[in-house]
């Protein structure tokens, strides 16, 4: 089905939670009044990202009043978000929620934690070890935090799973000067289109903005049709409420003139990985 | 791949963006910096004029009776091109009552101690005008060390200390800085005659083809003898790389505890902002 989905790129406060659910309640509500079906969030919405030290104070658990009161949001329009997720053994992820119609309908772990130049995850958080696709009433989705899109293995698990929505919340701080853009958002676009191009499926990408500690966070949001076409994009450096109209129509379109996902061959490739896996082993 | 290859709009809004957000973000929307006349600070009170109004900003500029006049005239120059409130503040007598009692100090002590007196009415300003301290510290010098520790290196945000002195031109000539102040040979100021270039024993434009190979491309020295750069050249840069990084490093703490300030307790500075 068609589906109007909000990108909303904000700018959360380092640490804040309160402060960061009193703004997303009010791009939710702004969503809705706009007759939104969707409204994605960046990477950590709740908590903002350089939190080092501070990820044990801003972790939250699923049966947090936090949570709950954006479960409960999701009655009226789907939401996806990413936050700090405390677990019973006391261990942290970087995590994504879909939420919709007042359930949880997947929980996301950020799988590859950046440890490397300005990032440090690894450092202060678990990872996760799953890709999963999932149903959802605007058909099947899959959802990537930042990093894991630029693990190719990520997105082709997620669209062999039958996802043909990914969702992309992300924290990608601006760095490199030379291009039109820092070249970390020229690099994100090129990974965002042509993943969708690849797989024939739609990427929805959120980027926050702001900054913490010098770094800036570069926006440009953006929803991707299956071809790699970028149908809209927020501004750069600024907040922004991005709207995007999804229709199922391009989707089927694509997936009939550019067949690939159908004639991918999921068993040269588990015979090809369960080959080099064994290589690797002995 | 060259240091002058930057898209110089885009480090524009970058860097006014930061100035806008990191000062505001504290509850703070006044800025003070010094201003010697030179092109570093120049740049700085240009973009602190367009990321916060030029009436938000403070500049002071703090001549010693030794300073070349034309410091001061250039410094009023860009205060009045950029429309930055003004004022100057001179600090002969508080040094020349200092080494009254140190008559035999060198160039150089007397040189840091003009650095540390400028530091502490810039911090004094601070408070008094409610307004946060930006420091004027290129990438060039901040890595070869050429400044003073809790001198001219101290500040609260610095917007141009991730860029070279030759993107610091580059910039300079984009954002209207008057032409004499970007044309004029860089120096510390510190005795008549004194250029940065004639102390280093090199050219800015030389040294950061060479930084920005060996800092930002991370390019081996096997690959930049290669390229053409002198071997015994490349070593002293990175020797003084290497021996002045105590300047850039917050004081060593003897670690007895479990939670030693910025080894295992570690915050964003700005935490809840």
């Amino acid at each position: 089905m068609d589906f109007t989905a909000v990108l909303a790129q904000i700018k959360p406060k380092l640490g804040c939670i309160a402060d960061n659910l009193v703004l997303i309640e009010n791009q939710i509500i702004k969503a809705r009044e706009a007759g939104a079906d969707l409204i994605v969030f960046p990477e950590l919405a709740l908590s903002g990202y350089f939190l080092k030290d501070l990820v044990p104070e801003v972790a939250l658990r699923i049966d947090s009043p936090e949570i709950q009161k954006l479960i409960e949001f999701s009655r009226d329009i789907s939401i996806a978000i990413g936050f700090v997720e405390e677990t019973d053994d006391f261990h942290f992820f970087n995590s994504a929620l879909y939420l919709e119609d007042g359930e949880i309908r997947h929980l996301h772990r950020k799988v590859y934690l950046p440890t490397y130049g300005l990032f440090d995850e690894q450092r202060y958080l678990a990872h996760g070890t799953s890709f999963r696709a999932f149903d959802t009433k605007f058909g099947r989705f899959g959802m990537l935090i930042c990093e894991d899109m630029w693990h190719l293995s990520a997105s082709y698990i997620l669209a062999m799973d039958g996802a043909t929505t990914l969702l992309c919340l992300s924290s990608s701080p601006s760095r490199g000067i030379e291009g039109d853009s820092p070249g970390s958002a020229s690099s994100w676009q090129k990974l965002t289109s042509t993943t969708a191009l690849f797989l024939n499926s739609r990427v929805l990408y959120c980027n926050r903005v702001g900054f913490e500690d010098g770094v800036n966070f570069w926006g440009g949001s953006e929803y991707i049709a299956p071809s790699g076409e970028s149908i809209v994009r927020g501004t750069l450096f600024e907040e922004d409420f991005i709207t995007a109209w999804v229709d199922e129509g391009s989707l089927r379109r694509e997936r009939i003139f550019s067949p690939m996902m159908r004639d991918e061959n999921l068993f040269v490739t588990m015979q090809e990985l369960g080959r080099i896996a064994g290589e690797r082993g002995r | 791949m060259a240091v002058s290859n930057a898209n110089i709009e885009l480090l524009r809004k970058l860097l006014v963006g930061f100035v806008r957000d990191e000062v505001r973000k504290v509850g703070i929307n006044k800025v003070v910096l010094g201003l010697s006349g030179g092109i570093d600070s120049a740049l700085v009170a240009f973009i602190a004029a367009e990321a916060l109004g030029p009436e938000n900003v403070h500049a002071i500029c703090m001549p010693y009776k030794s300073s070349n006049p034309e410091s001061e005239t250039h410094a009023r120059l860009v205060a009045t091109a950029c429309g930055v409130n003004f004022s100057v503040v001179p600090i002969t007598a508080m040094v020349d009552a200092y080494f009254d009692m140190f008559p035999d100090a060198d160039n150089m002590r007397r040189g840091n101690k003009m650095a540390r007196e400028r530091m502490t009415i810039l911090f004094d300003h601070s408070a008094l005008l409610r307004a946060l301290v930006l420091g004027t510290s290129n990438k060039t010098e901040l890595l070869l060390g050429y400044g003073t520790l809790y001198g001219d290196m101290a500040s609260a945000l610095n917007p141009i200390g991730d860029i070279y002195k030759t993107q610091v031109w580059q910039l300079s000539a984009v954002m209207g800085i008057p032409v004499e102040v970007i044309e004029k040979q860089p120096s510390a100021d510190l005795w008549a005659g004194q250029t940065d270039e004639e102390e280093l024993g090199f050219s800015y434009r030389q040294v950061d083809e060479l930084l920005y190979r060996m800092v930002d491309q991370r390019v081996t020295k096997p690959e930049l003898v290669a390229n053409g750069f002198d071997r015994e050249f490349i070593d002293s840069i990175y020797t003084k790389i290497q021996n002045s990084h105590f300047k850039r490093r917050l004081p060593v703490i003897a670690k007895v505890s479990n939670r030693t300030i910025d080894r295992d307790f570690r915050y964003a500075r700005d935490w809840g902002k």
